[in-house]
């Protein structure tokens, strides 16, 4: 049986129909001009096509070999997050006039992606404080590895510093960006698993483009960043701060420790964790980086009678436009995941989402003090979380969570790979999703290992 | 017709709320204990206050104002806005794949890496490579990589000279725009009478700083590289890889691989050739294979299988190391998957045989009213040049906004470069013979339609919910976030 011929309307009278109009006998005729040398001359070796009901069959018991959050009950974060998902979401995403469409490039047919990435740009530059944020990147990583690119382009240095509070799934990408453009990249070392500012101090020159700092950072505390942006600012160097979108209606923002580009992983903006991917790379500046910014812009405009209406503005920096001078190669991105965190935040509200934070941090207190109050489980940083903590557990973080496993619990991330000095360390979220009783038996199960 | 659309920020009052959540049930602290007062926000973020209905309606209504592949023919050029199949979409959704945390412990995700594994013997079959990596996140993302990789092959060689790429003129802006990003020069190459890259050229700029040729074949054009054996040989010989982008793939499946035309890296966009929905400019995936010498400077991880277990391998010490957070679009790559299960071998073929029927078939009609230049066979684009109706006073980009009011998506407007007043225009095999003919007709009425009167063709289009909107304006005084008044 030939595969997907519900997918293809021709039909062989068609065909022959068609061919005849072209002006050539055969359905090889329309092929001829591949050299023979390379034409492939077997079938290729693909298993035999499935029906609809046989392939659902196939994904649904591929699927069921997987514990999700779902089935299990999650204590695990490091950048993806099982945070609350109103249904509103999936029911607009799932309108195919937004998801079967493409790249906005006929501005008349598209009023409704571009109102809606309008909509989203202004509510990341209300949560950030920022005067400009774009369509979407691929994620977390990819944003701050183009943002500390865009410092760079920006002062015309090519020196960045990160602090190593900062993911080490971002710098492991920021590190490959750099090493490809021949940009120099350094660290600035932990103090308390804080960035250590007397040495930022140190570090930061008049050669320095970008310091890039996350706020929490990787270890859920959030830093002192009060002064640190004059400091940066003093070298003409530019702050590139990655924030988690859910912290900030609780927090300081960015602007406020004045930060310059702000970056980003939005997938707790009601996004499914997907093992990874598609996520939501958040990019926002100041006004005057807008000719530097990566990606997708909506801007409103009027049409000939004067009504208000978006395109894509500001095309000029673009790769379609500018081929090798562009700010960057992003074409394809991320739109439907910005169209459901637009959802989200709307839906949610300022009231929904400063929620969420409070509980994420109330829950996450709770935790992190029963948890550290259990023999030989100990804090290993003081200061303040927001949603996560990292804890010393006693023993090693894989068996702890092939025990909480068992209980359909998935246990904290082991953060001892990035860290080297931290031995058995492990990392703990708990977001506004988690209950008492479900912490309660967490501690009962760190409790009873060993 | 035509009214304004109100913004979120325009609606809603205060007080209202669109969201439901349970009370914390975990004794409270005060917030100045947990968080010290200058770590706090002041001021709420001003973000609307809406009910739920009010966010369903205003994603709704602006979900009408919207044209998708559902909606309607997209022959949106190199962009394969082929139709999207339904029961993929509800396959990527299972919990067992859509709520998988990345970090989970690799016996909690054997479904996954067994996709994930069967996904890369599938690709690798399907383009003549030898390994593949899905981490990169689109199209341009795979390019990136692909660079960074064939980098780091000459790198590891000790060959630090290749700072230069070649792209023809035909190629993707982001081919160009991706060889900066990597760190290296452009080099363009122009192409010959036939629309080939021209050969002489190529010769020329080939020496010990090539690093790679990037190439689309079929080219932007839709035209296939005929002495491809020769060009590769060209770039090979000196020193130089061959890099395959894979935007156009959907012309071939079946018939030719990039890697037995001697390719020796390939990204694919899998939201183009293997159907996952563009998502109003994303999500996408851009998978990267290589040939065997290459494999080591693969992002990393790899998916492996080791006594019917399947792991992440990070034992790769020459890795260039990561490109995205975790695994790339694995969400996206579900969907493909799900496609490729459903079409088979012969499937794809056929996939492959139509979109060149309807490519030849939809250029034969055109040609009666519309210059289509390098008149040969096509594969699964052409492109028509509207100098002759530009110079009455109604160009591409006007001709595009006629087919709105027509009800139809129209071309890739301006580009490739190398045509004046091009249309590059992409049927897909998903489409009837039906709706090429209606298509065929409606470009020959505006063909008839800018004879008698450009003018009126020019200032159009008419039937949609705004009118032509100002782009000047909007680079000249960028608005790009709501303020209040």
């Amino acid at each position: 049986m030939m595969g997907g011929k519900h997918y293809l309307p021709l039909t062989d009278e068609d065909r022959r129909e068609m061919l005849k109009k072209i002006g050539v006998n055969s359905i090889e005729d329309l092929f001829s001009d591949i050299p023979d040398k390379v034409r492939l001359k077997s079938d290729l070796e693909l298993p035999p096509a499935m029906s609809e009901l046989e392939a659902v069959r196939h994904l649904s018991s591929l699927a069921a070999k997987n514990k999700h959050l779902n089935n299990c009950t999650s204590f695990m974060g490091a950048g993806v997050y099982d945070h609350f998902i109103p249904s509103v979401i999936k029911h607009i995403t799932g309108r195919s006039e937004f998801y079967t469409s493409y790249t906005p490039y006929q501005a008349e047919i598209s009023q409704g992606i571009l109102q809606a990435i309008f909509e989203y740009q202004t509510m990341i530059c209300k949560l950030t404080g920022m005067e400009v944020a774009n369509a979407s990147m691929y994620d977390g990583s990819t944003a701050v590895a183009e943002g500390a690119v865009m410092g760079c382009g920006a002062t015309r240095r090519s020196k960045a510093l990160v602090s190593r509070s900062v993911s080490p799934f971002y710098r492991a990408v920021l590190q490959n960006y750099f090493n490809s453009r021949g940009l120099d990249l350094e660290e600035v070392p932990l103090k308390d698993g804080h960035t250590d500012f007397s040495k930022l101090e140190e570090m930061v020159d008049d050669e320095t483009a970008s310091v890039i700092l996350q706020q929490p950072n990787f270890f859920g505390l959030v830093e002192d960043l009060d002064g640190v942006g004059g400091t940066i600012h003093d070298h003409k160097a530019v702050l590139v701060m990655a924030v988690d979108p859910l912290s900030l209606p609780l927090l300081k923002s960015p602007a406020d420790y004045g930060a310059d580009i702000v970056v980003g992983e939005g997938q707790g903006l009601g996004i499914p964790p997907s093992f990874g991917g598609p996520l939501l790379g958040i990019m926002a500046a100041r006004s005057r980086f807008v000719r530097q910014l990566p990606g997708r812009i909506s801007g409103e405009t009027i049409d000939s009678e004067g009504n208000r209406g978006y395109v894509m503005a500001l095309q000029t920096r673009e790769q379609h436009i500018r081929r090798e001078k562009a700010s960057s190669n992003i074409c394809t991105n991320e739109a439907l995941v910005a169209l459901a965190a637009a959802v989200y935040m709307a839906a949610m509200g300022p009231q929904g989402m400063r929620e969420v934070a409070e509980q994420c941090l109330q829950k996450a207190a709770y935790a992190r003090e029963k948890i550290t109050a259990l023999d030989g489980f100990e804090a290993v940083f003081s200061g303040h979380s927001f949603k996560e903590f990292a804890v010393k557990v006693p023993g090693k973080p894989d068996d702890l969570n092939q025990k909480l496993l068992q209980k359909d619990i998935l246990g904290g991330v082991d953060i001892s790979p990035f860290y080297p000095e931290l031995e058995n360390t492990m990392l703990f979220v708990v977001t506004e999703k988690r209950t008492r009783e479900e912490i309660d038996t967490l501690v009962r199960e760190l409790e009873g290992w060993k | 017709m035509r009214k304004q659309k109100a913004l979120l920020f325009e609606m809603g009052r205060s007080g209202r709320q669109g969201y439901s959540l349970p009370s914390s049930d975990v004794p409270g602290k005060s917030l100045d204990e947990l968080l010290p007062k200058k770590m706090q926000r002041e001021e709420p973020p001003g973000l609307p206050e809406l009910s739920e209905v009010e966010v369903v309606r205003h994603y709704t209504e602006l979900s009408t104002r919207n044209f998708g592949v559902d909606t309607g023919f997209y022959p949106l050029g190199s962009c394969t806005m082929k139709y999207n199949p339904k029961v993929n979409e509800e396959v990527a959704a299972l919990p067992g794949f859509a709520l998988m945390h990345p970090c989970q412990p690799e016996h909690t995700v054997q479904g996954a890496l067994e996709l994930y594994y069967n996904m890369e013997q599938y690709l690798k079959e399907l383009t003549g490579m030898e390994r593949f990596t899905m981490q990169p996140a689109a199209g341009a993302h795979g390019e990136l990589t692909g660079l960074m990789v064939i980098q780091a092959y000459h790198r590891h060689r000790g060959d630090h000279q290749r700072n230069k790429v070649l792209v023809p003129v035909t190629a993707h802006g982001t081919n160009p725009a991706t060889v900066t990003m990597a760190g290296y020069e452009v080099v363009q190459i122009p192409a010959d009478e036939r629309g080939n890259v021209d050969r002489e050229a190529l010769k020329e700029a080939v020496d010990e700083t090539t690093s790679a040729l990037m190439l689309t074949n079929p080219s932007t054009l839709g035209l296939f590289e005929e002495e491809i054996l020769d060009i590769a040989k060209i770039v090979h010989d000196a020193g130089g890889l061959l890099y395959y982008d894979g935007a156009n793939l959907n012309a071939i499946m079946g018939y030719v691989r990039p890697g037995d035309m001697g390719f020796d890296v390939v990204h694919l966009n899998i939201h183009k050739t293997l159907s996952t929905p563009h998502g109003g400019g994303g999500p996408g995936s851009g998978p990267v294979g290589v040939r065997e010498r290459l494999i080591p400077f693969l992002p990393k991880p790899l998916v492996a299988k080791k006594d019917d277990q399947f792991y992440f391998d990070y034992d790769l010490p020459n890795s260039i190391g990561k490109v995205q957070s975790f695994y790339g679009n694995f969400g996206v790559v579900v969907k493909a998957y799900n496609y490729v299960c459903m079409m088979g071998a012969e499937g794809l073929k056929q996939v492959s045989t139509d979109a060149v029927i309807n490519s030849n078939y939809l250029a034969t009609l055109l040609q009666k009213n519309y210059y289509i230049p390098y008149d040969r066979l096509r594969k699964h684009e052409f492109v028509v040049s509207a100098k002759p109706q530009s110079k009455k006073g109604a160009g591409a980009g006007d001709i595009a906004k006629a087919l709105l009011d027509r009800g139809f998506h129209p071309p890739t407007v301006y580009f490739p470069l190398i045509v004046d007043e091009a249309l590059m225009t992409e049927p897909n095999e998903t489409e009837s013979k039906e709706t090429l003919d209606a298509y065929a007709r409606a470009m020959e009425e505006i063909a008839g339609a800018i004879d008698e009167d450009a003018g009126k063709i020019a200032a159009g289009p008419y039937n949609t919910v705004v009118g032509r909107l100002d782009e000047v304006r909007a680079a000249r005084n960028p608005i790009l976030r709501w303020q209040e008044e």
